[in-house]
């Protein structure tokens, strides 16, 4: 089977700092991928080169088949690339409603044929802030929102890009044991409709019980990638990041 | 309210207006209102960008002006009727604003801005040189007495003011139809958070580049109709710095996030600015203005509309 | 159109004089906008601000320009300082730099176009100083004096930013807060109170850029627009935050828009650095020794 997701020797500078150093990384459909490091070890550089928010220097993503690093990071959206920002970054000024429909707007409408219909698209939000328990604040500002809230609202939004792949970046930082159980059952139902997804986090009991291959970024370099039980017992891996 | 019942309202308050302009018949109203239209449409064409999109132009003057020496070049080249003259500037001033997009919004928000600002100055320093359109010399077009179509005739100040009138309804409802639309939704992803946006599947060039394009194309309509009403054009007063700041501050100090905030900016700075121009100085009058433009970014960030809203919002909270 | 050679090397000569001096108006801005990354637009202001006044005590008083422009390094100093606490008080601290703060250093600039025009009206003003007038001769170069002696400053004003920045803890910190405000504030120094320092000291250069102006041209109150094209193309062209490309960028403006004035009429000088700047961005948008 081909991956999803290929991402090939990726480096990426930022002036004299190296961030990512030869990254190779493979998603297949339908997995669900654990990513961790240290602070600071690329992991939020390496998403946003595989989204197209940064350009890398060298190396080459390739989507579903298609090499996307020409693309936009709008055009790779609505290719079925969604991720989450590790920053909550909502629509200040919109509502949670409306926060929402901008992805079903501009990414599932302007994919062929889907959502016509006004009465789709309502449906559609309503559903989304139900799935994540926000439908109550529905018509609130996004600056009315918990920390916790605004995860939830984050996660929301890439979900209603109707993405094959979604990157969940450090959602559950700071959440509670019930919370992060919250999320992480929503991933998990997400998982099941087909959607591969990678989960970035430092809360190694989640990874765990979630990922059923890991890989670990250290100083931008992919120093581990295997099986989940394999890789907590690497040395490498227990020296750089575990052992601390 | 539907797109089309406000357009239809909106013309009837307009030919309202321009019903009791007639009747009322005093010269100077009418060349008064005429520069509070123009400030209209200049001021809704800056808060396409500037307000729902959150780009600031400095260099309204450079696309009010190109309309107004488009309408120079073709009087002397190739004389057309007014209306012509307008959808001409359109198409040159929406051109000029998608070019000057494409070289600078792949860069950052303030990029934009310092280019908006240096093209005034350049276009200037084009126009200074162009003996053509009068250079810095001036070109002189003489307005004809009234305008007559068969047996109807009606002082020609009244026709330009007629025109202004119309391309106001054009701009308002314009504004208005993006802001409830897909587009507006996107312009105000833009101005909230551009790299959300991105990730959210909206085209940020494409949409920017609309506004660039839109904005300038009304900048440039609303100078095609003044060489005919100031009647003698020199560069100095077609890139006049009144434009660059009452097109920031009209819509600043009225509110920027809808249609209404220009409109009522416009419509309260203009008239103070008639008013202070002829008992006070024009000097002063604009010093007045910068420094209400300077307050209310400070202290009322969203303008008179904002303060309404806010006072509504408490009103109903308690 | 005869290239003569003793034209050419002449206008060379003037573009390097007049680059040295817009260095010197520019490097204020190398600080805050490209080391705070603060837009001020209404750094011309400033620097023709400084103009006025040197000219005021001059004609009144009979001091040197460039005296009083290191007389008034204090005052314009606390005004950027004070400047940039209303800007961070109100928008950098609110997120709403962008627009708002855009939209508040135009009024700034605007506003204090229209005092000087009151105050001064709209005639040119001129200083008169010991070596406006004479020029020395080397061989076919002529190098007037009163563009001489600003582009020495210049160079000198140049060199003690360049010192300042690099020998010294609080240019250092300065440097620091344009790459890791976050790091910073890990060292125990406070990066407003470091961004305040070095926007105080942008507007301060502006007072000695300004007694350059109006020692090399006189000065009249919208002249401060026609330096922001010149400003910010410099800035671009130069690499933001890179002093030495500010230099060099400056120069090789100076010497393009000399050259285009002496053959092509000095109406067509002011294109010359929009020319750049959109060039620039098209371009090289990092600049030449940008970061």
């Amino acid at each position: 089977m081909s991956p999803l997701l290929h991402v090939n020797t990726i480096t990426k500078r930022f002036g004299g700092f190296l961030a990512l150093d030869g990254v190779d990384l493979v998603v297949q459909p339908g997995e669900r991928l654990g990513l961790i490091g240290p602070n600071g070890s690329g992991k939020s550089t390496l998403v946003n080169c595989v989204c197209g928010t940064l350009r890398n220097e060298v190396g080459s993503v390739n989507f579903n088949g298609e090499v996307i690093d020409k693309l936009t990071a709008h055009e790779r959206t609505r290719r079925g690339l969604a991720r989450s920002f590790q920053l909550p970054r909502p629509f200040h000024s919109m509502s949670l409603a409306d926060n929402l429909r901008i992805p079903l707007l501009y990414t599932v409408r302007a994919r062929e044929g889907m959502l016509h219909a006004h009465t789709d698209l309502e449906a559609r939000c309503h559903q989304l802030l139900e799935l994540v328990g926000l439908l109550k604040k529905a018509n609130q500002l996004p600056r009315d929102l918990t920390q916790v809230e605004m995860r939830k609202l984050e996660l929301a939004r890439a979900m209603a890009a109707e993405p094959k792949l979604l990157i969940a970046d450090e959602s559950m930082a700071g959440l509670s044991h019930s919370e992060i159980d919250d999320i992480l059952a929503l991933l998990f139902r997400l998982n099941e409709t087909g959607i591969t997804v990678i989960l970035i986090e430092h809360i190694m009991s989640a990874v765990m019980k979630f990922s059923q291959r890991l890989a670990v970024l250290v100083s931008g370099k992919k120093v581990a990638d295997g099986k989940p039980e394999d890789v907590v017992r690497d040395p490498e891996v227990v020296r750089a990041y575990l052992g601390q | 309210m539907n797109n089309v019942k406000f357009s239809l309202i909106a013309i009837v308050v307009a030919a309202a207006v321009l019903a009791f302009a007639h009747w009322f018949k005093v010269d100077y109203l009418f060349f008064a209102s005429y520069t509070i239209l123009q400030f209209i449409v200049l001021a809704t064409a800056w808060n396409i960008l500037g307000g729902y999109c959150g780009y600031v132009n400095f260099g309204s003057a450079a696309f009010f002006a190109i309309g107004a020496y488009t309408s120079v070049f073709l009087h002397k080249a190739f004389p057309l009727p007014v209306p012509l003259l307008i959808v001409v500037s359109a198409i040159t001033a929406g051109i000029a604003g998608f070019g000057m997009g494409y070289l600078t919004l792949r860069l950052r928000g303030s990029f934009f801005a310092i280019a908006t600002l240096a093209l005034a100055v350049v276009l200037q320093t084009l126009v200074v040189n162009w003996d053509f359109v009068g250079g810095s010399r001036g070109a002189y077009i003489i307005r004809p007495e009234n305008l007559e179509i068969g047996s109807f005739q009606i002082p020609y100040i009244e026709y330009l003011f007629a025109l202004m009138l119309g391309l106001t309804v054009l701009a308002l409802v314009t504004a208005r139809a993006i802001e409830h639309s897909q587009l507006g939704y996107g312009f105000a992803t833009i101005r909230d958070d551009e790299l959300a946006a991105e990730a959210s599947g909206v085209p940020t060039l494409r949409l920017k580049l609309i506004a660039t394009t839109l904005s300038g194309a009304f900048m440039g309509m609303a100078g095609a109709p003044f060489p005919y009403y100031i009647g003698y054009l020199q560069p100095q007063s077609a890139f006049g710095l009144e434009y660059a700041v009452n097109s920031i501050a009209m819509p600043m100090i009225g509110g920027t996030t809808s249609w209404v905030g220009p409109l009522v900016g416009a419509i309260l700075l203009g008239s103070a600015q008639q008013y202070a121009t002829v008992t006070i100085s024009s000097a002063v009058n604009l010093l007045i203005v910068g420094l209400m433009l300077v307050a209310f970014v400070i202290i009322a960030p969203n303008g008179l509309i904002g303060l309404v809203q806010d006072w509504l919002r408490k009103r109903r909270a308690s | 159109m005869d290239i003569s050679f003793d034209l050419l090397i002449n206008a060379i000569a003037a573009g390097l004089l007049l680059g040295g001096f817009y260095a010197a108006v520019t490097a204020g801005v190398s600080i805050s906008f490209g080391m705070l990354d603060i837009v001020n637009i209404a750094h011309p202001a400033f620097v023709i601000l400084g103009s006025y006044i040197a000219y005021f005590i001059n004609i009144n008083y009979g001091v040197d320009p460039i005296l009083v422009s290191i007389l008034m390094l204090p005052v314009f100093y606390a005004l950027g300082a004070a400047v940039y606490q209303v800007y961070y008080l109100s928008f950098e601290k609110r997120g709403q730099e962008s627009l708002r703060g855009l939209a508040f250093f135009f009024g700034l600039l605007f506003v204090t176009e229209v005092t000087l025009i009151l105050v001064f009206g709209v005639d040119y003003r001129y200083v008169e100083a010991a070596y406006i007038g004479p020029s020395i001769h080397l061989g076919l170069i002529d190098l007037p004096l009163r563009m001489l002696v600003p582009c020495a400053a210049a160079i000198t004003l140049f060199a003690c930013i360049e010192l300042f920045i690099t020998r010294t803890f609080t240019g250092r910190a300065i440097m620091a807060v344009s790459q890791d405000q976050l790091a910073l504030q890990l060292m125990a120094a406070d990066p407003i109170r470091i961004k305040r320092i070095a926007f105080g000291l942008s507007i301060a250069v502006a007072a000695v850029a300004g007694a350059l102006l109006i020692i090399i041209q006189p000065v009249e109150p919208s002249v401060g627009r026609e330096y922001i094209g010149r400003i910010f193309a410099i800035c671009v062209l130069g690499g933001l935050g890179s002093m030495p490309g500010t230099l060099i960028a400056a120069v090789i403006l100076g010497v393009v828009e000399s050259i285009t004035a002496t053959f092509y009429g000095p109406s067509w000088a002011p294109a010359v650095s929009f020319g750049f700047l959109l060039l620039t961005l098209a371009f090289r948008p990092s600049g030449l020794l940008g970061r």
